[in-house]
């Protein structure tokens, strides 16, 4: 297909008749470092995600869980640093099916969350919704959404409510890059700008949409420009260095917040696992794979730091493990024993 | 405690597979992430990931061991610092301290792999009542609802160069319901075409060649997501033949899985025939065996109108004979009468038959005797045949998933009371799926789709039984 081909615009195309200065998608050259207390925050919170994500992949493998599970592994610094850059239960956050790490950062109880994956009465939608379908009023936390690109204009929705409620929050929107390419996206954008709505669109690149390579499904594969057209900054962060993404949520929530519109986010970072249990992810290398693993991995990262400054010692950090382990076991076993929603709750919450 | 790997599962349904390669030997350390060993089930190879840390103790079953059934103890890791001989030779460990490595890995992407099993034959001996072109003789083979509708499409594309097919995952990946393999190797890029998330934008894309006389088939993952694209296929596609006075049309398929899969929530289980039924402009096309498959789609496909083709992910892997005929084409339009029977008539389509096919064989041992139609196309609708079939029998029921407001069966009580009130013994009764968003829980999700008890009450209520 020529379509396939004829590819147009790469990341050093030149970035002729830009609207405004403040469209760019340099990378910043430094990243300032984080202090004790938030290398530590941020080791527990990406480990608590990656172990949480182990164990429901296990559990969908004793057929606890059911239908699809898209896990977060490898993203993990995607949403520590971005939940380090706002203020958790007032700030709003919306993303994908992929949505188990977004929770957990947000606050929801691992136990609730599991709950909800093996449909049980205790999960956050009393098991009527799945590991897609999650919310918490309380969190700020709006889901988890299963159609490619919807909460998109959701997002830009709960940021209009912010400016006609006139007060200073700021909602994030995750999207992957293979939503990157719905419509909806752009309207969303034109919107945002044109009312100066206060959003993060927070463009998860993972480099795959299921088995579609960025390169394969886009003609713009720089991310952060696809906001050219409409004057909407963006820039690229290093989504395996939870510090950068850190650094660069600060940024945009205080653009946000200042009331200059939206800004987009392009986080490259990778998913290790399929796109789903059930994707045998042939469409990329082990090497590929291996590789991010063995040189990029973000919870690798902070641990080595947190060695080499002398801030935790090998046995802090095997507590730390196993404290976390237990938090999951303990979601694992609460999952597995609560009972499954009443058979009345067939017909409950249709409409109030 | 010594850590017990368990055989994993790739699905709820998966009982057993072949443990193909151990790549960690005994006194291995392992740590989470660690591909321990290789599983293969008739669908796939998957991977089983380490989740926890420690060194493998005893490796329990042999490498090529094959109906490894799924939760038996597969190897025993010694966590850190535990005796590895200790560990090797401890008893199972209770149920809930178990932990089975993380399965990776079957056939589709998106597609939960418990609707991927095969299904084991068809749930009863169907019999596919040859349609009056199969003439004396023919060999049937046993194929599957994907298999066909691979072969429907290879067939036409290989009759009509402007045959193309779009869609996403349908090229390089094969499809992510593996519908379209090996169409990319056979045809090549030009006519399989990969494109990006944007449901809406290459629906409207696709009509605009349909418009300019190519014949495209456009994939949607699944039917939730043409929901992106509605405006396009009522308002571009459905109308523009009529707006124009006959002069453009749009020779166009949009096909895919419609309906709920397994435990895939709300937002992924719906089901559309009513929808693209209620359009005038469409037509609407829903099979239930291989062979309907097969002929309906190579006739969609030659179609000069959009044709709704409406596939269902769980009857995939059901088998039915198909008719070994060069160029097998059956009219759309057209419903077939499943099984003739005397006492009440008996309506479905698509997986809606396969309740109404178990209820219809235990309502026979009952002494009840069911006449049962499939549909096979909504629109245009073949009421005739339901009607001559009710003159006969006085009584009616239908069967179909799909919500019970301004569903087929409703549309069906309808065209029943204005053109056959007379021959009427009972009211028709329509069993549906419950009229609620589809839930996740298992327990509700089963509620929530009809079963085979409620056709049969159905069936009972109307004969007065
Ligand atoms: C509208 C719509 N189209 C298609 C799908 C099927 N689908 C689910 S996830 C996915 C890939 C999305 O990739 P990306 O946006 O990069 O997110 P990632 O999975 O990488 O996190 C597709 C095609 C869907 N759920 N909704
Ligand atoms: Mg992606």
């Amino acid at each position: 297909m020529a379509v396939a081909k004829a590819k147009v615009g790469s990341k050093s195309a030149p970035a002729a008749g830009r609207k405004t200065a403040a469209v760019k998608s340099a990378r910043p050259a430094t990243v300032d470092n984080f202090s004790k207390e938030q290398e530590l925050f941020a080791y527990r919170e990406m480990l608590l995600i990656r172990r949480f994500e182990e164990k429901a992949g296990q559990m969908y493998g004793m057929g606890l869980i059911g239908g699809f599970c898209h896990l977060y592994i490898g993203q993990e610094a995607v949403v520590v640093g971005m939940q380090m850059a706002i203020r958790t239960g007032e700030d709003q956050t919306i993303t994908s099916y992929r949505d188990h790490g977004h929770m957990l950062v947000a606050g929801m109880d691992p136990n609730g969350v599991m709950a909800e994956l093996t449909g049980r009465r205790s999960g956050y939608s009393h098991g009527k919704g799945g590991s897609m379908h999650m919310f918490s009023i309380e969190k700020q936390f709006f889901g988890g959404n299963g159609i490619v690109g919807a909460q998109v204009s959701l997002g830009t929705g709960l940021a209009f409510a912010n400016r006609y409620r006139k007060n200073d929050q700021v909602c994030l929107t995750y999207f992957g890059d293979g939503a990157a390419n719905q419509g909806q996206v752009y309207e969303s954008f034109n919107m945002a700008q044109l009312w100066k709505l206060p959003v993060v669109y927070v463009i998860e690149n993972n480099r795959y949409a299921m088995g579609t390579s960025v390169s394969r499904s886009s003609a713009q594969t720089d991310f952060s420009r696809r906001g050219v057209s409409f004057g909407i900054p963006g820039e690229k962060v290093d989504g395996m260095d939870v510090r950068a993404v850190k650094a660069a949520g600060d940024k945009a929530v205080a653009w946000c917040r200042a009331g200059k519109g939206p800004y987009i986010l392009e986080i490259e970072t990778y998913r290790y696992r399929g796109h789903s249990m059930s994707d045998p992810a042939k469409y990329r290398s082990k090497d590929e794979v291996q590789k991010m693993r063995n040189e990029h991995d973000p919870i690798e990262q902070v641990r080595a730091r947190l060695l080499e400054k002398g801030w935790a010692t090998e046995d802090d950090l095997k507590k730390f493990d196993a404290e976390v382990r237990e938090i999951v076991n303990n979601a694992a076993e609460f999952a597995t024993n609560d009972p499954e929603p009443d058979v009345s709750e067939l017909w409950t919450d249709i409409v109030k | 405690m010594p850590i017990d790997i368990l055989m994993p599962a790739l699905s709820p349904t998966m009982e057993e597979g072949t443990l193909s390669k151990w790549l960690k030997k005994e006194g291995d350390k392992v740590k989470s992430g660690d591909v321990i060993a290789e599983i293969e089930t008739d669908k796939a190879t998957m991977e089983v990931e380490a989740v926890d840390e420690g060194t493998i103790a005893k490796l329990l079953v042999a490498e090529g061991t094959e109906n490894v059934k799924v939760n038996t103890r597969i190897a025993v890791i010694a966590a850190d610092g535990e005796d590895v001989s200790a560990a090797a030779s401890e008893k199972p460990a209770a149920q809930a301290a178990a932990a089975p490595a993380a399965a990776k890995a079957p056939a589709a992407a998106e597609a939960p792999a418990s609707t991927q099993a095969p299904v084991a034959a068809a749930p009863i001996a169907i019999q596919v009542a040859a349609d009056p072109a199969i003439p004396e003789g023919t060999t049937f083979v046993s194929t599957t609802v994907r298999e066909a509708l691979r072969d429907a499409m290879a067939e036409e594309m290989r009759r009509d160069p402007d045959v193309f097919v779009m869609g996403e995952e349908v090229a390089e990946y094969q499809g992510a319901y593996k519908i379209t393999q090996g169409l990319l190797q056979e045809f090549g890029e030009d006519r399989i075409i990969d494109t990006p998330i944007t449901e809406h934008g290459f629906a409207g894309l696709a009509t605009g060649a349909a418009l300019a006389g190519l014949r495209p088939i456009v994939e949607f993952m699944t039917f939730n997501f043409a929901m992106q694209a509605i405006d396009q296929i009522i308002n571009s596609a459905a109308k523009t033949l009529y707006m124009s006075g006959g002069q453009l049309g749009a020779p166009i398929v949009f096909r895919g899985p419609n309906g709920a899969a397994a435990r895939v929530g709300a937002q992924h289980s719906q089901d559309f025939s009513s929808w693209y039924s209620h359009i005038p402009g469409l037509k609407v096309v829903v099979p239930y065996t291989a062979a309907d498959a097969k002929g309906l789609l190579k006739a969609a496909i030659r179609d000069p109108n959009p044709v709704i083709f409406l596939e269902n992910e769980i009857l995939y892997g059901h088998s039915f004979d198909v008719p070994q005929i060069e160029d097998f084409v059956l009219p759309i339009g057209k419903a077939r009468i499943h099984k003739v029977g005397k006492d009440v008539t008996v309506v479905s389509f698509g997986i809606g038959m396969t309740y109404a096919t178990k209820a219809v064989a235990e309502l026979a041992e009952q002494g009840i005797d069911c006449e049962l139609i499939d549909l096979r196309t909504l629109r245009p609708l073949d009421i005739d045949t339901v009607i001559e079939s009710v003159k006969k029998t006085g009584r009616c029921v239908t069967v179909e998933e799909g919500w019970p407001q301004n569903s087929i069966g409703s549309h069906i009580a309808s065209e029943l009371m204005e053109k056959a009130f007379d021959f009427l013994d009972a009211p028709v009764l329509k069993v549906t799926g419950k009229d609620v968003p589809m839930p996740y829980a298992a327990n509700l999700e089963k509620l929530a789709l009809p079963n085979v008890g409620e056709v049969v009450a159905a069936v009972k209520a109307v004969t007065y039984r």
